[in-house]
């Protein structure tokens, strides 16, 4: 079998404006899109096509920068620029508003659940980061406001296992935080890219993050045993520099394949392997296949699917949504 | 922008305006395919509004010519402009308007750049950074009352 990006599916999703972001449910077989247009779409398979399922419109007064699933799959959250995170919870075939998560000064830009379902994280253009807990009857609330940026925060992510987060913002830092004593702290900064940081993605064992920036690079960063006792410890064990002509919008790292993607304002699809006969301190990283012309403008996101290992999907300012099949060599 | 009363820049050197472009027998040739040049990119943004004055881009010299770059087949524009003083507030709305400008006038395909011409501004990189920052650009266009001071420096004068 040859290597490469295959073109499945073509989805005009966001007609008329920017598609943001796009999220797979925990089971694989919906795909969540958000965009310009201030609605949430739903789609899922139908035979040989997809289709959009349900279209999640008056929730939001500005764009929907981004959306996640609960662990569960039975929720879904949006982070708006209208300064407010939606929860829809699914019921029967489509979903409805189930709260409202006030809070933020301005812009929300990015939403994600911790691995137990439990604890929900926000991030805004006024720097902060939220974390809120959910409780049996559906109540969210805020449990802690952190302000360890200095500028607009770009993206949250959790570790797949522990409740450890990260996030990255315009101040080219990356933040990672721990709960202590009932609160939340950053217990380490990474520090080395040198423009915004605009994406996150943990490895499926949650000892490595990759983060993709405005710099045009790709970082690898690694947890090592902490020397001082209570900050954690990571360091940069490698940067992906040359491949990326414009910045780096998005990354992931696909937690069947170990596969890392990346969404580039070049319009590219690029799909990194690593090689793993080299020094795991000193890791390397090649690119596997890329899709120069993915789409006809800056791609925002790529998202590899849960369950179906090498589908992936992504998204772009042109509106669209585009399914694709990275083949591996066998 | 605050109060309105006091000018910045009471005094501003005005440039004279160019002429019109000049058009040649190919121009008009439709068998011929013109790729977008520089002058035709510093034509969409010389009659820009200064937010300030009622003058335009090209009389305050804030864009030239020279500082317009544009690559059709790799579908690049490249724009530098140049603030009349360098601790102008008003750098990022222009340049904002200069982006906007060209996002509704050129096709898709293109990227933009708008920088301010090195050494001329004092805060010259974080406008820089946040004029390049798709994400904001967005916000700020969905704030109806800023995009009511774009829409005026984008408005033609009647002259």
């Amino acid at each position: 079998m040859k290597e490469g990006l295959t073109l499945l599916h073509r989805l005009n999703g966001h007609p008329d404006s920017r598609c943001w972001f796009v999220s797979w449910s925990p089971t694989g077989t919906l795909l969540a899109s958000c965009g310009g247009d201030k609605a949430v779409r739903i789609w899922g398979r139908e035979g040989d096509s997809w289709v959009c399922k349900s279209v999640l419109e008056d929730g939001h007064q500005r764009t929907v920068r981004k959306v996640a699933w609960s662990p569960c799959g039975n929720y879904l959250a949006s982070a708006s620029f209208d300064a407010t995170t939606c929860i829809w919870k699914k019921k029967n075939d489509g979903f409805e508003s189930l709260t409202v998560l006030e809070g933020h000064e301005n812009e929300v830009k990015c939403v994600a659940w911790a691995p137990s379902g439990n604890l929900l994280a926000t991030c805004s253009r006024d720097k902060s980061v939220w974390v809120w807990e959910v409780d049996e009857e559906d109540d969210y609330e805020c449990v802690t406001v952190v302000n360890s940026h200095t500028q607009d925060v770009k993206h949250v992510v959790w570790h797949p296992t522990q409740e450890l987060l990260a996030s990255a913002s315009y101040d080219n830092n990356i933040c990672i935080y721990k709960e202590e004593d009932d609160d939340w702290e950053c217990r380490a900064t990474l520090q080395g890219h040198t423009s915004t940081v605009w994406s996150l993605a943990f490895d499926a064992a949650g000892q490595r993050l990759a983060s993709c920036s405005d710099d045009r690079t790709v970082k690898i960063w690694k947890e090592y045993p902490s020397e001082s006792g209570n900050d954690l410890s990571w360091k940069c064990v490698c940067t992906l520099s040359g491949y990326h002509g414009r910045t780096v919008y998005d990354i992931v790292w696909c937690r069947l394949t170990g596969a890392l993607a990346t969404a580039c304002g070049d319009d590219a699809v690029r799909v990194f392997k690593e090689d793993e006969t080299a020094n795991p301190d000193q890791p390397v990283f090649s690119l596997a296949a890329q899709a120069t012309k993915a789409h006809n403008q800056d791609v925002n996101c790529v998202a590899w699917n849960p369950k179906e290992a090498g589908l992936l999907a992504s998204c772009s300012d042109d509106g669209d949504i585009a399914i694709w099949r990275f083949q591996q060599e066998d | 922008m605050s109060g309105g009363t006091r000018l910045e820049n009471a005094n501003p050197v005005i440039f004279q305006r160019s002429g019109e472009r000049l058009l040649t027998a190919a121009d008009e040739d439709e068998d011929v395919q013109d790729p977008i040049d520089d002058r035709e990119i510093f034509d969409l943004i010389r009659s820009i509004n200064d937010p300030e004055h009622p003058l335009s881009l090209e009389e305050l010299n804030v864009v030239e010519q020279i500082r317009v770059k544009v690559n059709d087949t790799e579908s690049t524009v490249g724009i530098e402009f140049t603030p009349t003083i360098p601790h102008c507030s008003m750098a990022t709305l222009i340049g904002l308007s200069i982006k906007v400008k060209l996002l509704r006038s050129l096709p898709d395909r293109f990227k933009i750049d708008v920088h301010i011409t090195p050494g001329t501004h004092a805060s010259e990189e974080a406008v820089n950074k946040q004029l390049a920052d798709k994400e904001r650009v967005a916000a700020a266009l969905e704030n109806s009352s800023l995009l009511e001071v774009v829409n005026q420096c984008l408005t033609a004068r009647s002259i």
